[in-house]
């Protein structure tokens, strides 16, 4: 099933997005590994096109991805979508790890990074006050002292390629730093944590992340806003 | 064969029944007539051994697999999926996109029931009126997913008891548990017709029929260790 350049029209693959949902780069950059060409159509989230709610009634949020006319939702599931639909796609090889063993391990780094590092970051950024703040940065830290260990000598969390969890943390690489900007305090130093600060430049500078960024000024401008809520 | 009797006894489930986290797994395994052992999590304190098996979130379910611990209920149902990948039923459909909707919908069964679950048991507090409607609508949407992805035999799976049919089958005793404790009706045969006929036949499956004990047992254990938060739904809705 390997289409050279132009899809058939039931082959076409849309992604529908928002310029600064992490969730929505993840999208990408899975696409990206895969090879996939895609028509990416921008979501006004406080003027939801028709298109979207009616490919995502449930939740009304993107990332949407469209193929073969049928919509799936939720980012995690889109990646695992992209990894098995476009199974032999792709010089950036599997998304998951082919091993049961090892793609069970993949999946519990991707919830830990959902469930139990991203709270803190997000209270860190949000804090109202120093105390609070602090208290909350050296949660995250913590947290990520965890993910310090488990990333050890390698490339990637996957290895010597993006995988699975690099693309769930991959958001931080340039997230973290604005927010180290905007709060005047830093969470992710080369003393306390070298390889993964080694490992936020090498994500941006991947192939998969590379050309497929957000404007990160244009970011730091919204996250300001988000803040002073 | 010795070794693959070996690796058999060697599958291990950390535990306690009344989760339905824990009841996911075992489903799991029964589908696959992996035999294993029940090590029951004591109540209070995290044994040596779940230490040792999740030392990041200290939860169970543990899987223990050839020596090798796997958390997180969902992630050890698609390691069902795939460590068995030779044992009939296919807990996962081949299709991507089938695939896909039985994620997307357990994804939102997580969501949606837990917490209100927990409310409606009173081990947290909360407004148990709005528990139940969050729990009813959750049904009704879930009611719609099971037309569409189209159980042909009965089931949210296309062969059979599958992903989704576990990660919601395994909230069933809770389910009708609450629903006795506070007089409310969330798998009503009147509004969700199928769901309330599917919970029927998943709990006489054999697969689930041992492991998703009879409602009374879960009203007893709510009553044990729930029961001093307990509000009525009058009281609660303040």
């Amino acid at each position: 099933m390997d289409h050279g350049g132009e899809y058939a029209p039931d082959e076409k693959v849309e992604l529908l997005g928002t310029w600064s949902s992490p969730y929505v780069f993840k999208v990408i950059w899975a696409l990206t590994m895969k090879g996939v060409e895609y028509e990416y159509v921008e979501e006004d989230l406080r003027n939801k096109s028709g298109a979207l709610l009616s490919l995502n009634p449930l939740h009304k949020k993107v990332p949407v991805l469209v193929y073969r006319g049928k919509p799936v939702a939720e980012s995690d599931v889109i990646v695992e979508f992209i990894d098995e639909a476009w199974k032999d796609r792709g010089g950036g090889g599997r998304i998951l790890p082919e091993d049961p063993y090892e793609r069970a391990m993949a999946r519990s780094w991707v919830i830990f990074a959902r469930d139990v590092l991203s709270p803190p970051i997000w209270k860190w950024f949000t804090a109202p006050g120093e105390e609070e703040q602090e208290g909350a940065r050296e949660a995250a830290v913590a947290q990520l002292l965890v993910l310090e260990e488990e990333l050890g000598r390698k490339e990637f969390f996957a290895g010597d390629c993006v995988g699975l969890v690099d693309l769930s943390l991959g958001a931080l690489a340039y997230v973290i730093p604005i927010y180290e900007e905007i709060t005047g305090t830093r969470i992710v130093t080369e003393e306390r944590l070298p390889c993964l600060s080694a490992w936020m430049g090498r994500f941006l500078s991947s192939p998969p992340a590379k050309d497929h960024l957000p404007p990160l000024e244009k970011l730091k401008l919204s996250f300001l806003g988000e803040r002073t809520l | 064969m010795p070794s693959e009797k070996q690796e058999e006894a060697a599958v291990r489930v950390l535990g306690r029944w009344p989760s339905p986290y824990v009841i996911r797994v075992l489903i799991a395994l029964n589908l696959k007539g992996v035999e294993h052992e029940m090590v029951a999590e004591p109540k209070g304190n995290k044994s040596e051994l779940l230490l040792a098996s999740n030392p990041v979130h200290k939860k169970i379910p543990v899987l223990i697999h050839n020596g090798r611990p796997i958390s997180e209920s969902l992630v050890i149902l698609h390691t069902s999926t795939s460590a068995w990948a030779s044992q009939a039923p296919a807990i996962l459909p081949s299709d991507p996109h089938a695939r896909a909707a039985e994620r997307f919908w357990a994804q939102y069964v997580d969501d949606k029931f837990p917490t209100a679950i927990r409310v409606l048991r009173g081990r947290v507090v909360g407004d148990k009126e709005e528990a139940a409607a969050e729990v009813s609508a959750a049904l009704w949407q879930l009611e719609g997913a099971f037309v569409e992805c189209g159980g042909g035999k009965g089931y949210f799976g296309s062969d059979g008891v599958g992903y989704l049919d576990i990660a919601l089958g395994s909230h069933v005793g809770w389910i009708r548990a609450v629903e006795r404790i506070n007089g409310v009706s969330l798998l009503d045969a009147a509004k969700v017709p199928r769901l309330a006929a599917w919970a029927d036949r998943l709990c006489a499956h054999p697969a689930v029929v041992d492991v998703l004990p009879d409602v009374d047992r879960f009203i007893e254990f709510s009553v044990q260790n729930d029961g001093a938060l307990a509000k009525p739904v009058d009281e609660a809705s303040k």
